[in-house]
């Protein structure tokens, strides 16, 4: 997955991936010269003493540090870029592909999944390629090319690479080993403080109308010394780490210096390639070091590419058609025939057999106990989902084959969940409707009964915050109809809209609405009996079928389930 | 409805910071206290800190003094080669004098690795229980938080100072403490053994400080401008991609993907280009210590070479210096990026320390006792109270619920309902006027024998993370089986509760998404049973509830309403026709009460609301 991921994203900036390697590899190899060039000053300008020859080689040691600084900066800039298109390329993908998906795909993956993988995951990789660009990539490098030169002062001495280099990374990866699990266990205990904080802040009202600080204080106490215990053995682990590499760092040095000095007491060897020997040695230790450490990202990383690839990897179930149906007579008429809807594997369908007929300027009503599939029906008209057999017709066209822009064009929906976005009152309400003169907006506030607190809050351009979270639930909920009014669409769909206004105010909205809606075709999906009492047409849903049609005093006489819903609310009087 | 996507700490990477990376520093703004204060809380860990700064000086002195020592062993080398070249007979290298040295070295290295260990295990333990500390300190301030302060601020903002700023705090003191003191110790050390060497060369290897200060910090300037752009542009990207994401079908329905999109393309497009800077500016910041590091070395080598061949040095002291001057440079720059580190942690304090500095409420009066009779009468005496002062909501309001009566508020939203049932629990304090229990005035109690007299049930259903069991008991953790089963019979819920897979064991998930609204709301009534209180709060719930479990919270309620007194905040008139006292709310004022024959009679407020949900029933 992550080399997939990498593969494909990485292949646009394979120019700047090489030009990365280049200039790694020139600033690595001109590092490295450095103690190969103090070995020349020590044996052929020290022993000797002579001062011309220490002189020069120090001046080419000063060009070969310039070289190395201007590749390095190279190196850096091209890396910085690579990673940070690969980022922005991997998330415009992503997003790209959310757009794409069908309402069903993105609630099975949930919208905060779907925003962590957009967000989190990429940057994680995004990190990740970083972090190659500037360092991994100089640590095979140098590794390679310190050995090299190891070599080439000394072949005898090379054994002691052999080694160092197993010690080095078995005792980090010892303790990185242990650490693992841990780190696991730590972010765990970490939720686990985090989400007792949350209760208690969510559930303050609670938590004091019961009496229970100081259970909740109990509560959290464990969970704190859970978390403080596991922080503490991590801590402890880490605390071991840098000693050891440090250790090792040194016990090394001090190797080359017992063997080395034997060799050169031999004549094998001269001194100053000892010493350039030590700085290889330690130079590539550090390079396995920063190698080791920088893998441990890669299981990390792994994971996010799996969360990438599988929102990259889905197919949208609703596509336009090839050949989209563009021109449609204006009837305002919605019909379901013989519609079904089943989740991929379920063995039951969500709605079954089900026909319907919305006409202009009537009020369809649908209503039926949670999970009955109300929401489900109205989701099929925009092509949010598609049915699975039957047919939703438009104005007679199987929405399936009309140009998804043209059929949306046509629908005003108002959704379960009233979600307004960042911007102002004006911004939210021309939503569907760019053009909308200032007038339109406030009669669609006005019949959406939100004139008043709109004005409260300073009129149009007043602020709205993400989300619509400034505003109340029902403020939202007449914000978010007043959207769709002004879109003047031919097909209302109000899915539970009515649900956070008081009866008063339902009343009121219903009322001014149905003017407004003379043209149009009105589907209501409702849970209180009293909003659509006066509907021309109700559709009474149970477990996926339609078991009763027709208005409410037809109904009462005919549908054993609406007259159930009918007690559970109304008083017998108002049921009359 | 919004979704934060949660930013977890990065779980620490290990050792060595790296310069520059992740978050941008918040910065406090006042670092000086709020870091002395951070500090003040390890006071009582002054002996064990004292042990962890001894530790470190030795621990370091061995590690700086080992070059040095080396640095004889090559000139023992060097003495035995040179003998050889000028050919002194015998000359060979001293391997028993060689062996000495580097034997000594040894131990100092194994030491001074043992000391750095044990100072790390010490100091970790230091920062977690200081941290320990810090969460429960924030943990028992929630709860003598007076509620108007809670609800005054976002929940956001309060969760995640109890929450991120912690975990922060914690990571930079795990992080940055032990590296800061041994860098620092390692600069002086490496410092004087360098002088003790060569005065000539350490001035030379000195001259690179100011030139690496000054090249840190412009680009550290460079790079922090370019990290704030890059933070701002992430959140306004991030932003964009909630809404577009949580209002998915609205995008799609109302024909705004291309919008959406290219509004994407250009947040995304910023985002590349402050990220790339940022990236680079602080990519420079190795590469640039490396090269003053190098240039340092070739200085060194060539002045030290010139030294040697003048006699004035040995080729010994000049290999030791080299060694000292490539360590001087990295702890620099590592103090450089703790110190920025620090920056994000105590301005992280300085976040909580405003939350522990937060008033309280009230402390309990002493000696309260709640008078013996529990019939629950409630009296207003001429009550007011507002949560701003120039925006008066409740004033001059008097009411008397009698034991066993039926108090119903009715009013539109907004007009005060919930306040005033809030009053009865002490959630807030009054402004003007008294409220009584039993005779009682309320302030005059302990809040805990207040409140365990009133039964709640909220319209916002809380149920924490645990099984349905312990959530039916959370008002009486030591109720029996069958004083649960029974509350949970009365509340209707019992049937359903046995109808899942683990029956009362069933664990609640955090955000409850296992069982229905309707469901959650007949388990809060359950609670209320179990408790049993004298007196009750009502809020109905105007969500969508599926229209069975609806009827079934009405009976629940009804029946837990029967002999108790109870103030119920009505939304569906037909509930509450027959309660005793009737009380109609409009903007904070109570503009009528009486019974329900009585207001009709009158004609007045709840006359208008009464047909106007009649009519929307009827017509």
């Amino acid at each position: 997955m992550l080399t997939r991921l990498l593969r494909t994203y990485l292949r646009p900036y394979r120019r700047e991936l090489t030009a990365v390697l280049v200039l790694q590899l020139i600033g690595t190899i001109a590092s490295l010269y450095l103690p190969s060039l103090n070995a020349d000053i020590i044996d052929f300008g020290i022993a000797t003493g002579d001062t011309g020859y220490i002189v020069s080689t120090g001046g080419w040691m000063l060009t070969v540090t310039l070289l190395q600084i201007v590749c390095s900066i190279g190196a850096v800039y091209f890396g910085a870029r690579c990673a940070m298109a690969f980022g922005r390329d991997v998330r415009s993908a992503v997003f790209h592909r959310v757009g794409e998906l069908s309402a069903r795909e993105v609630s099975g993956f949930g919208p905060p999944s779907l925003i962590t993988r957009t967000t989190n995951d990429v940057q994680q990789l995004q990190l990740l390629v970083a972090m190659v660009c500037t360092m991994f990539v100089t640590a095979p490098i140098m590794c390679v090319a310190g050995v090299i030169m190891a070599l080439r002062e000394d072949v005898g001495l090379s054994w002691l690479l052999l080694v160092c280099v197993p010690a080095l990374v078995i005792a980090i990866g010892l303790i990185i080993f242990r650490m693992v699990p841990q780190f696991r266990l730590m972010q765990e205990r970490i939720d686990e403080v985090n989400r007792v904080l949350r209760e208690q802040l969510s559930g303050l009202r609670v938590v004091r109308a019961f009496v229970r600080e100081r259970a909740e204080t109990r509560r959290f106490a464990d969970a704190n010394t859970a978390l403080t215990d596991t922080a503490l053995r991590v801590g402890r682990l880490q605390a071991m780490i840098f000693p050891t590499v440090l250790l090792i760092l040194n016990a090394s040095t001090i190797a080359v210096l017992w063997f080395g000095a034997h060799r050169v007491d031999a004549g094998a060897m001269q001194i100053g390639a000892l010493t350039a020997f030590m700085n290889y040695l330690l130079l590539i230790l550090m390079s396995v070091m920063m190698a080791t450490f920088i893998s441990m990202m890669i299981p990390r990383a792994a994971v996010c590419a799996e969360r990438i690839t599988e929102v990259l990897d889905t197919e949208p179930s609703v596509t336009p058609p090839p050949e989209p149906v563009r021109a449609l007579t204006t009837r305002a008429q919605v019909e379901f025939r013989g519609v079904e809807f089943r989740y991929p594997g379920a063995v039951d369908p969500v709605l079954r057999d089900i026909s319907l007929r919305a006409e202009a300027g009537r009020t369809t009503a649908i209503i039926g106990s949670t999970g009955a599939g109300k929401t489900t029906l109205v989701s099929l008209v925009p092509r949010l989902i598609d049915v699975t057999d039957g047919s939703v017709r438009v104005d007679g066209v199987d929405v399936r084959e009309l140009d998804p822009e043209v059929l949306r064009g046509r629908i005003g929906l108002v959704p379960q969940q009233a979600y307004l976005f960042t911007g102002t009152v004006a911004s939210n309400l021309r939503y569907g409707n760019p053009d909308a003169a200032d007038e339109e907006l406030w009669q669609a506030l006005e019949i959406a009964q939100a004139r008043d607190f709109v004005e409260e809050m300073g009129g149009l351009d007043a602020q709205i915050a993400q989300g619509g979270t400034n505003v109340s639930g029902g403020q939202r909920q007449r914000l978010s109809i007043a959207r769709a009014l002004v879109r003047r669409p031919e097909i209302y769909l109000f899915d539970d809209a009515f649900s956070a206004l008081d009866l008063a105010t339902d009343a009121a909205l219903r009322a001014a609405l149905r003017p407004h809606t003379r043209q149009s075709a009105v589907i209501v999906v409702a849970q209180r009996v009293s909003t659509i009492l006066d509907a021309d047409q109700i559709i009474v849903l149970d477990n996926g079928l339609v078991v009763g049609t027709g208005t409410h005093r037809e109904l009462m006489e005919t549908c054993p389930t609406y007259v159930e819903i009918v007690q559970s609310q109304l008083t017998p009087e108002q049921a009359a | 409805m919004t979704t934060t996507t949660a930013r977890r700490p990065q779980p620490p990477m290990f050792g060595r910071g790296l310069p520059g990376m992740g978050m941008p520093m918040g910065k406090a703004k006042t670092f000086g206290p709020s870091a002395r204060r951070l500090f003040g809380r390890m006071r009582p860990e002054r002996f064990t800190l004292g042990a962890v700064v001894a530790l470190a000086v030795i621990s370091v002195g061995f590690a700086v003094a080992g070059p040095k020592i080396l640095g004889h062993a090559t000139d023992i080398i060097f003495n035995g080669v040179l003998g050889r070249l000028r050919h002194v007979p015998g000359a060979t290298v001293d391997f028993a004098a060689l062996a000495g040295v580097l034997g000594w070295v040894l131990a100092l290295f194994v030491a001074s690795s043992v000391f750095a260990w044990l100072q790390g295990r010490l100091l970790t333990g230091v920062v977690q229980r200081v941290v320990f500390g810090l969460r429960e300190d924030v943990e028992a301030k929630l709860h003598r938080l007076p509620l108007r302060y809670v609800d005054g601020q976002p929940r956001g903002e309060l969760l995640s100072r109890v929450t991120n700023d912690i975990d922060n705090i914690s990571t930079t003191l795990q992080q940055t403490l032990s590296q800061l003191l041994t860098s620092l110790l390692t600069v002086v050390g490496v410092l004087v053994m360098m002088l003790t060497i060569s005065p000539l060369l350490a001035l030379i290897a000195l001259a690179v400080i100011p030139l690496s200060v000054y090249i840190t910090g412009q680009v550290g300037k460079r790079a922090q401008k370019l990290f704030i752009a890059q933070w701002k542009q992430t959140g306004a990207l991030n932003a964009h991609i909630e809404e577009a994401f949580t209002g998915h079908q609205l995008v799609k329905v109302f024909g705004r993907q291309r919008e959406s999109e290219a509004e994407f393309r250009r947040r995304n497009e910023e985002l590349f280009e402050s990220a790339a800077g940022a990236q680079f500016m602080s990519g420079l910041i190795m590469p640039a210590m490396m090269f003053l590091s190098n240039l340092s070395y070739v200085v060194v080598a060539v002045v030290g070479g010139l030294r040697i061949t003048s006699g004035s040095m040995t080729l010994g002291e000049v290999t030791a210096f080299i060694q000292y001057s490539r360590q001087f440079t990295q702890p620099l720059t590592q103090v450089a990026s703790m110190a920025n580190l620090m920056q994000s942690g105590v301005a992280s304090a300085e976040r909580v320390f405003e939350l522990l500095d937060a008033e309280e409420q009230e402390p309990d009066p002493a000696g309260a006792r709640l008078p013996e009779e529990r019939h629950g009468r409630v009296e207003f005496d001429d009550v007011s109270f507002s949560y701003r002062p120039e925006q008066p909501l409740i004033e001059h309001l008097s009411l008397v619920a009698e034991p066993g009566q039926t108090v119903a508020i009715v009013g539109p939203t907004g007009a005060g309902k919930t306040t005033l049932v809030n009053l009865i629990m002490r959630f807030y304090e009054l402004d003007a006027g008294r409220i009584t229990l039993d005779g009682t005035d309320i302030t005059r109690l302990r809040r805990e024998d207040l409140r365990a007299r009133i039964g709640m049930v909220l319209q916002d259903t809380w149920l924490f993370g645990g099984t349905i069991r312990d959530n039916i008991a959370y008002g009486k953790p030591d109720a029996t089986e069958e004083e649960i089963i029974a509350a949970a019979r009365a509340a209707h819920v019992d049937h359903f509760v046995r109808a899942l897979p683990d029956g009362y064991d069933t664990v609640i998930d955090e955000e409850g998404t296992n069982i229905s609204a309707g469901q959650k709301q007949l388990l809060t009534i359950a609670r209320a049973f179990l408790a049993d209180p004298s007196l009750l709060i009502l809020d109905e719930a105007t969500s969508s509830v599926d229209t069975r479990t609806e009827s079934l919270v009405q009976h629940a309620m009804a029946a837990l309403r029967s002999a108790r007194t109870s103030f119920v905040i009505a939304h569906r008139l037909s509930t509450i026709r027959d309660a005793d006292l009737i009380l109609v709310m409009e903007s904070g004022r109570i503009v009528e009460q009486g019974t329900h024959d009585e207001l009709l009679a009158a004609r007045g407020a709840y006359h208008r609301l009464y047909s106007a949900q009649f009519a929307a029933a009827s017509t």
